[in-house]
């Protein structure tokens, strides 16, 4: 209970862990995804995973927006920098994402290329003001939390004839992510990956609202519980998922009422629906291309599109052999699978986006969970 | 980059913008995305947006539990070191 200790809460966290052990019947098991990457960071800082009995399992979902940003995007926006000179502005998540050939974006920044870390869009438009006669790029990530910020930006943008600021759209959908992880083969007919129900994205929702869930929880029969970023709202989460299951009910449930509605942030949806519009498809990383799962910008918009604007070639974008990202976001390995795994690829020197991001299951397990995972392992083959 | 942070806004600016206070340390930040924003209102702060409003008990709460966490520090950096 180490980890507990570390909250002021404790009490309350123990309560809840006996209640979770009560429900939970001790004749079957709880695969519980947390889609966001958000909880997957709370788990592991908190330990909550030492907090459950046996059978509830958290199965570690996509909801890194770094590390579902496929090689090949990422290698475009190099290719921005360094082949069309304009100044690139990106997110600081993003800066040391490997790409092909392990060439991130701060390798180029240093290469000369200029690149610009940072923390908000407005920060980007404060550059392209200050630099007229620069071709000034926003690298947009993101799902749907950090898209209102760049609908925003583009709308300023107009409004003020910045014309050369432009946006190299990448928001992605989290919803479409979820159902395609539901439909995939390893969950519907392999059964190698398990899920019984799924904690909802905290701050994604407060923007769309718990609604555009209630569609999976009705067609594919799985419970969803909208959690906050705090263990103990994680653990109440995981208490109502346990309830839903051992019910047999499916519904949309809000555990975060605090700041989530059912129907969300209407001005943001407004401003994101005014400046973008789906994509037929769009890759991810580890889940492939998934159908209506990204967004671009409208052509009512199109002089801020960088896609527009600059032609980038075709290459032949590859992931650094042997990182296991691609099935780690699928839920069908974990960290300690991969071989390089805290070998080779550590948070110092990463090989792969999921160990780059704060949010990402193989940062989480090496930061938090590198020595207790092993040791849990090996205290079950003795005992 | 999914952390949102609690402050409260102390003057409100044009073209959106507000000033917020953030353990003492002051911070432009828009509030575009919202309606019917004051002054002493205490909102959720998103890559320098401000994504919804909080009450203060839950921003107080908050607040509390990421400084325990040692959260509140890394926040704070990543949103004092951006060119602001
Ligand atoms: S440990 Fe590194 S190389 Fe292995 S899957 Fe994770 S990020 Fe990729």
């Amino acid at each position: 209970m180490k980890y507990v200790d570390e909250f002021r809460a404790r009490d309350l966290a123990e309560k809840l862990a006996v209640q979770i052990a009560a429900e939970a019947k001790p004749d079957r098991t709880y695969h519980l995804m947390e889609f966001c990457g958000g909880h997957t960071h709370a788990i592991f800082r908190y330990g909550v995973q030492d907090l459950m009995p046996e059978n509830v399992k958290f199965v570690h979902g996509p909801g890194c927006p770094v590390c579902v940003l496929p090689v090949r995007r990422l290698d475009d926006a190099v290719e921005l920098a360094e082949k069309h000179g304009v100044i690139l502005c990106s997110y600081g998540d993003m800066m040391r994402v490997p790409g092909t050939k392990q060439r991130s974006l701060i390798k180029a920044k240093a290469d000369g290329a200029d690149i610009r870390m940072i923390y908000s869009t407005q920060d980007a438009l404060k550059i392209a003001r200050e630099n007229p006669d620069r071709q000034v790029v926003f690298f947009a990530i993101g799902f749907e939390t950090t898209t209102p910020p760049t609908a925003v930006a583009i709308k300023q943008a107009e409004a003020e004839g910045l014309e050369n600021f432009s946006v190299f759209c990448n928001h992605v959908l989290t919803p479409s992510a979820i159902g395609h992880i539901l439909d995939s083969p390893e969950v519907r007919d392999l059964g190698t990956v398990k899920i019984d129900g799924f904690l909802g994205p905290s701050h994604v929702s407060s923007v769309i609202g718990s609604e555009p869930y209630e569609f999976f929880a009705e067609e594919f029969a799985k419970p969803v519980v909208i959690a906050g970023f705090e263990p103990l709202d994680v653990m109440q989460s995981v208490l109502m998922l346990i309830r839903q299951v051992n019910e047999g009910r499916a519904e949309v449930e809000n555990e975060y009422t605090r700041v989530v509605t059912r129907e969300g942030n209407l001005k943001a949806q407004a401003l994101v629906s005014e400046v973008f519009e789906l994509r037929q498809s769009f890759e991810w990383r580890g889940l492939g291309e998934v159908p209506y799962s990204a967004l671009r910008i409208r052509d009512a918009y199109a002089a801020f599109d960088a896609e527009k604007r600059f032609t980038v070639t075709e290459k032949q974008s590859r992931e650094v052999k042997s990182c296991e990202c691609p099935a780690i976001l699928r839920g069908v390995k974990k960290p300690t699978d991969c071989k390089l795994f805290g070998t080779v690829c550590t948070p110092d020197n990463p090989m792969g986006s999921c160990m780059v991001s704060s949010e990402g299951a193989c940062a989480a397990y090496w930061t938090y969970g590198r020595f207790r995972e092993p040791a849990k392992q090996k205290a079950e083959a003795i005992a | 980059m999914c952390l949102a942070i609690p402050a409260k806004v102390t003057a409100l600016e044009a073209g959106d913008m507000a000033v917020v206070a953030l353990e003492g340390v002051k911070k432009r930040i828009s509030v575009a995305l919202l309606d019917d924003v004051s002054v002493g209102d205490y909102v959720l702060i998103h890559v320098g947006y401000a994504l919804h409003k909080v009450s203060a008990e839950e921003a107080a709460r908050t607040l509390a539990l990421m400084a325990e966490a040692g959260i509140l520090k890394e926040e704070l950096e990543e949103i004092t070191g951006g060119a602001a």
